[in-house]
């Protein structure tokens, strides 16, 4: 080999080993530092400066920001973190840069409103970030339904929600069924129908792929609700008739109460509890579900029906 | 346009496309349009909307940088080469050269910001798969991106004219920065009182407007831009170029080049 194949292969050599040991030393560093890389902290926490550090090119540094934000909340939400501190300053930066960025009310809303894990538990600080977007874009009528829906779900706030779906439904291109939203809050609020009605349309009008795997949450999470409630109610009745709470599905089917054993929306069977409490064998699967929910099971036998 | 003018801004423009910097540069400005594509993906819901942010940045911030840096090198140059003076004993005027200069970097940038926001479309078309009517707004942020050019190069040209390299360089970024706050500086104005806003309103005015050039975020959200805009954007730059110009014409006519 010539010196100068020589060099180039010796070269070739060094270069990739302190490449590789570079690598395995910044792995190391991270290790290390894990406090420094996960710290919580906004250098800026005032839009007004950013606005001025960015030089103009403020609809960039929205970008960053927003995408921040994203970033922030998927830690916190895979951390199953309580804390959200950063979320609601994130987005405020990012909206006050980009007052036009509607994906950032959008889904910034659903991370503030939801109830932790799903989200921060703010649902003052998801209804000040919507009327922010309300107020720089009149004529986006998604946001007036997203403050409906924070009104009506998180707040439950039913007059609120309904004057919400009323603005919206006066800006032209609005769907015709904003009205008729608002027309149910102010006469059915509350129910369970009007619930699923809310997230049925969401779910069969929006654009985004993440808003509508949410809203089928949802969807699923009222079904969860309305069966556990039914299904109590007949162990109940089973006890009226025979003066005890039924020990197994297998019972009630014997008796007529149920065709087969009941699944949830997963296709799991539900999980008969002592004194006719039903709950549902996985509760991860349905994060928002407020009705069969394990909790602290009554004491004595526990049965597990599967067929 | 004169003969000597002509010339000169042709070899201005040969010498500006042979230097590797700018090409540097322009890689770099295309890499970040490509790496927009892959930003976006780490976000929800943006990836059109910081392609075009982060694509239509990097065409204007790396036009600048280019402007200044090879504005700056081109009567120094030229000075410490020597070739000025063969240029000068010619039949070319002082004023010549400097009005050559300038087409030659001027039209340099333009041919850059062509082939930028061809690399800028083509990542769109990529990420869209067609284009819509609102992107014609784009192309309005791009012209006003030129203009941008055509002011930061007639400053880097005043200042290349009386002051070494580093020190234009400087000049011209700290004005380029200081005619991002304009509006703030003509608030600021309204504002004060007695001396102070007679000062601040001639600074407010006398600082390049660079804030009103910049309609990107408008366009990454398809929102059109008035035609009045568009044409009172033209006339300011090419007044505020002008003016820039004269400057240097009157600097480099006076100054003793021996």
């Amino acid at each position: 080999m010539s010196k100068r194949g020589t060099t180039t292969v010796v070269a070739a050599l060094v270069l990739a080993a302190s490449l590789a040991g570079a690598a395995l030393t910044v792995r190391r560093l991270d290790h290390l530092r894990t406090g420094a890389t996960a710290e919580e902290a906004l250098y800026v926490p005032s839009p007004r400066i950013l606005q001025r550090m960015s030089l103009g090119y403020t609809g960039l540094l929205a970008d960053i920001y927003w995408t921040r934000a994203v970033q922030y909340f998927g830690t916190q939400h895979h951390l199953h973190s309580k804390q959200y501190k950063l979320l609601d300053p994130l987005l405020n930066i990012a909206t006050t840069l980009d007052p036009h960025l509607l994906v950032a009310y959008e889904f910034g809303a659903i991370f503030l409103a939801q109830k932790p894990p799903e989200g921060a538990g703010d649902p003052d600080a998801a209804v000040r970030l919507v009327e922010h977007g309300v107020r720089e874009n009149p004529s986006a009528w998604r946001l007036y339904y997203n403050l409906g829906f924070i009104q009506y779900f998180e707040r439950h706030d039913y007059a609120a929600a309904a004057d919400a779906f009323q603005r919206g439904s006066r800006v032209p291109g609005a769907y015709p069924w904003m009205r008729v939203m608002a027309a149910q809050m102010s006469q059915h609020a509350g129910d369970l129908q009007t619930a699923r009605f809310l997230w049925s349309s969401l779910y069969q009008t929006t654009e985004s792929n993440d808003i509508r795997v949410n809203a089928a949450k949802h969807l699923r999470a009222l079904q969860v609700d309305e069966q556990v409630s039914v299904l109590e109610k007949l162990a109940a009745g089973f006890r009226e008739r025979t003066g005890r709470w039924p020990a197994s599905w297998a019972e009630m089917v014997a008796g007529g109460y149920l065709r087969g054993v009941p699944v949830d929306p997963t296709r799991k069977p539900y999980r008969l509890l002592p004194q006719g409490k039903v709950v549902v064998q996985v509760p991860e699967d349905f994060p928002f579900i407020t009705q069969g929910l394990p909790g602290e099971e009554p004491s004595g036998r526990t049965q597990t029906e599967s067929k | 346009m004169s003969v000597p003018i002509a010339h000169v801004a042709r070899n201005t423009f040969r010498e500006a496309v042979r230097d590797r910097v700018l090409y540097n540069l322009i890689f770099f400005a295309l890499l970040l349009v490509g790496a927009a594509l892959l930003f976006g993906q780490i976000s929800i819901g943006i990836q059109r909307i910081v392609l075009i942010n982060l694509g239509l940045t990097a065409i204007s911030v790396f036009g600048v940088v280019i402007a200044i840096f090879i504005g700056i090198g081109l009567v120094s140059k030229e000075m410490e080469k020597k070739t000025l003076y063969t240029i000068l004993s010619r039949p070319v005027r002082r004023w010549e050269f400097i009005v050559g200069k300038f087409g030659g970097l001027a039209w340099t940038l333009v041919v850059n910001t062509f082939l930028m926001a061809v690399g800028f479309f083509a990542a769109l078309l990529l990420l869209a798969h067609h284009f819509e009517r609102a992107d014609g707004w784009l192309l309005v942020a791009i012209y006003f991106i030129i203009l941008e050019f055509v002011v930061v190069t007639a400053l880097a040209l005043l200042f290349s004219t009386f002051s070494s390299p580093v020190l234009s360089a400087v000049m011209a970024l700290a004005l380029f920065v200081i005619g991002t706050f304009a509006e703030d500086l003509r608030a600021f104005a309204a504002m004060s009182h007695g001396a102070t806003r007679l000062f601040a309103t001639l600074a407010a005015y006398v600082v390049p407007n660079f804030a009103s050039l910049n309609v990107i975020s408008s366009v990454a959200h398809g929102q059109p831009i008035a035609a009045s805009l568009i044409l009172y954007n033209t006339v300011y730059s090419l007044l505020y170029a002008a003016a820039a110009l004269c400057g240097a014409i009157l600097v480099f006519e006076y100054r003793n080049l021996k």
